[in-house]
């Protein structure tokens, strides 16, 4: 039994370590901000998630407080991850690729011709 | 079994390396609040593999507060990035 | 302590020193706080690894929200870009 648990620590921490390199990899790499935003948080995420899993099976004594840990970090990551990517498009940054669809700024701007209706 | 745990360690090490080069580099502002994330994520599993490898439990409360306390300051960063605060 | 654990302290330690010289000498000073935001992420490991957990304890919480927090409202208040020296 426990030579099973310790095969699938093993497999998870393996997998979540190279989550992060790749990740890490990623933010180095990209052209602008957005898409290191989506290289860097995402994976380090899933990265964090398999490494702490991992250990989770290696001491089974901790495996509440490790769970603990697992549900703060997938409640804060995207919300830190969302709040730099709408600071980022709010302080006027423009993406490196050609840009098709900015649903942000379309709703942006329905919302103020809104506003400027309420006001007539 | 140590050996994996000590190598597994030198690949989030290079993890690292690679958030800090780019928190250098970075052309504006908002690339390093991403390296700054990026690394206050790898540190909560760096923290954890510390503490399995000295083997205490206690050591695991210090992870716990990294993941509710630090993604505050990246909002308050991000909230003034954004103008408003 | 082992060879990785000693690799690992080598490489907070630069972090620390190249990220000191950062905030010295930058004229953004959001990003001299960001900077001070990693020194002090560093600096919690390097207790943790000391086996001073209560430090390490205080210092995260001190050092990566309240300061942080403190030198965001200051520059808000202020200004952000230092000027050149005549």
């Amino acid at each position: 039994m426990e030579t099973i648990l310790e095969i699938l620590g093993v497999i998870f921490i393996s997998i979540g370590a190279a989550f992060l390199l790749l990740g890490s990899i990623g933010i180095l790499r990209m052209p602008d901000v957005y898409s290191r935003l989506q290289a860097g948080t995402k994976a380090s995420t899933l990265g964090t998630l398999g490494m702490l899993l991992g250990i989770g099976f290696f001491e089974p004594a901790w495996f509440l407080k490790i769970f603990i840990i697992m549900i703060f970090v997938i409640l804060s990551n995207p919300i830190s991850s969302h709040s730099i990517a709408r600071g980022s498009c709010r302080s006027g940054i423009k993406p490196k690729l050609k840009e098709t669809v900015n649903a942000y700024r379309d709703a942006m701007e329905s919302c103020e011709e809104s506003i400027k209706k309420d006001d007539k | 079994m140590e050996l994996f745990f000590e190598i597994i360690l030198g690949v989030v090490s290079l993890a690292l390396i690679l958030s800090f080069i780019r928190f250098i580099k970075g052309p504006t502002a908002s690339d390093r609040v991403v390296a700054l994330d990026t690394m206050s994520v790898t540190f909560i599993s760096v923290l954890v593999l510390l503490g399995h490898m000295f083997n205490r439990f206690i050591y695991i409360d210090v992870s716990l507060v990294y993941a509710v306390l630090g993604f505050i300051g990246v909002l308050i960063i991000a909230r003034y990035l954004e103008g408003g605060i | 302590m082992n060879i990785f654990t000693v690799i690992l302290v080598v490489i907070g330690a630069i972090f620390m020193i190249v990220a000191a010289i950062y905030a010295i000498s930058r004229k953004d000073l959001l990003v001299a706080t960001i900077a001070t935001s990693i020194i002090s992420l560093v600096l919690s490991v390097f207790f943790f690894i000391l086996q001073a957990p209560d430090v390490a304890l205080t210092e995260a919480t001190i050092g990566v929200a309240l300061t942080t927090i403190i030198f965001v409202v200051t520059i808000r208040n202020t200004k952000r870009h230092e000027e050149e020296e005549e």
